[in-house]
């Protein structure tokens, strides 16, 4: 076991941990598109090429479209690339996500978790990042700053391992986490260098009968995700699932990793639960909220309810049976989603976990929490109700609504 | 197809191209094949360079010209360019 290594604390909005990661991760290319509440990555990262304390080629494309196949082609060549985007930017991108992930190329990006229009609105919820679920990319959510930092460092990890090979985003919450300043313990530049390494690459088959790294190089010519009729596209698409099962044990090992040189750990990498061991009745969520939750939780258990919160922290892939595990024996469990799915009876977190559920040998009501969107705070009350309403069902016995909104209007 | 078909845990990611596109017969898309009358012919060769997947060759043993059905997708370019409409398409 490595001894924790001495840190300094800085302080730093999420924005500005994400664009330090970034910095210390000796990131060959960055393409990017400035849009709110993510633009602090791409400013601040911009003065450290400026200032020549990165060796970093920066290129600021004409929009965000053209950034992630700015990144797609960087990362073919084996360069280590980041972006950053959110909202209406990261839904420009759409089609390249799709690109991205189907040529493995590793490229990590945070997205600063932003409403989409219309009507316009440039604050916090998780339509952005939802809407892209089954793009192919690996997607964490950060609770904090500190997990925004330290989650940059384990995705260029995750997302280059030969076992996976699969674009990740990382996910903070517009301004609750990108504008938000708090307190966060750096790793040291050489720690942060050993620890992220040397791009690895899978070996691949090509043309000329060579196995060749998966790179773009004139001495080993090589076809990247050219045309593939209907007798092979099915295939490369079940070789993605292989890798994104793959990523369950990896994002675990990158999370252990990095815990063991930072002394940080967020549950097992995939979930992170709160007092859930003994619990009754429990919220499941993602993101920020958690952090507000685990207030409301602490407050609950001095009543003597047996309250608890299971945050997911690995959203792409969807831990099923760790899920299914950590709530089948519970009596009965809130779904908050930041997101809607419309006209999808609840919303995506809501179903995936619901899902997860089915095959449990002992169900708990699951509910579902529409909550926050377009920046709308939730407060410890409007959480307390939650678990007073779990507590009803509990007593009752019945479900009123399946699908509810938080802090709405009616 | 042209060859016995790997799986998925066979075939390298990203759908990169383990075998060169000669060995890759896209000659059986065609349901046209072109049928040369050889009284027609003038040997201008305009066919060899409009054939857009470079499927008529000149072979010089022979002194005339040759279609590489392996490869012809029988999309009748070179039928219609033919100054004495000397190469008709006929169904496969």
């Amino acid at each position: 076991m490595k001894t924790v290594v001495k840190q300094e604390v800085h302080g730093l909005n999420g924005d500005e941990a994400v664009a330090l990661a970034a910095k210390q991760s000796d990131v060959d290319v960055v393409a990017a598109y400035p849009i709110t509440p993510q633009t602090i990555i791409v400013e601040k990262f911009s003065e450290y090429v400026s200032n020549g304390e990165v060796e970093t080629e920066y290129i600021c494309t004409e929009s965000e479209h053209s950034a992630m196949a700015a990144c797609l082609a960087a990362s073919a060549t084996g360069a280590r690339v980041f972006t950053a985007t959110a909202s209406a930017g990261l839904a420009l991108m759409h089609e390249m996500l799709f690109v991205t992930s189907g040529c493995r190329a590793p490229v990590v990006m945070a997205v600063a978790n932003r409403a989409l229009s219309a009507p316009i609105n440039i604050h916090g919820d998780h339509s952005d990042a939802m809407a892209e679920r089954d793009s192919g990319w690996i997607q964490l959510y950060a609770e904090n700053a500190q997990e925004v930092y330290d989650s940059v460092l384990q995705a260029f990890r995750i997302a280059e391992h030969v076992d996976v090979q699969l674009p990740i985003m990382i996910g903070l919450d517009g301004f609750t986490l990108s504008h938000t300043l708090e307190n966060v313990q750096t790793l040291p530049d050489d720690v942060v260098k050993k620890f992220v390494g040397t791009r690895q690459f899978p070996v691949v088959l090509t043309h000329e009968g060579k196995t060749v790294p998966y790179k773009l190089d004139p001495d080993n010519p090589m076809t990247m995700g050219p045309l593939a009729l209907p007798n092979y596209y099915f295939e490369f698409k079940r070789q993605q699932e292989e890798a994104m099962k793959n990523a369950f044990k990896v994002i675990k090992e990158m999370h252990e990793e990095c815990g063991q040189i930072s002394g940080r750990h967020y549950g097992d990498g995939l979930l992170d639960p709160y007092k859930l061991e003994d619990a009754e009745i429990a919220i499941v969520c993602l993101g920020s909220t958690a952090g507000t939750v685990k207030t409301v939780v602490d407050e609950l258990r001095t009543e003597g309810i047996k309250a608890g919160l299971l945050r997911i922290r690995a959203y792409r892939p969807f831990p099923a049976e760790e899920i299914a595990k950590a709530l089948g024996k519970l009596k009965a469990v809130a779904v908050m989603d930041r997101s809607m799915s419309f006209g999808g009876n609840g919303g995506a977190v809501f179903h995936e976990v619901r899902h997860a559920l089915y095959d449990s040998p002992a169900r708990p009501y699951v509910v579902n929490y529409i909550y926050g969107l377009g920046g709308r705070d939730t407060s410890p009350s409007q959480l307390r109700k939650i678990y007073q309403d779990l507590q009803k069902i509990l007593h009752t016995k019945h479900i009123d609504d399946l699908i509810r909104y938080v802090g709405l209007r009616d | 197809m042209t060859s016995v078909e790997k799986s998925w845990k066979e075939v390298s990611p990203a759908g990169v191209c383990w075998k060169s596109s000669t060995t890759y017969l896209t000659g059986d898309w065609k349901t046209f094949k072109p049928v040369k009358d050889e009284t027609k012919c003038t040997k201008c060769l305009l066919c060899t360079l409009f054939c857009p997947d470079g499927a008529i060759h000149w072979i010089s043993e022979k002194g005339d010209i040759e279609f590489d059905l392996n490869f012809c997708k029988g999309c009748g370019i070179c039928a219609n360019e033919c100054p004495t409409k000397a190469i008709v398409m006929k169904i496969e």
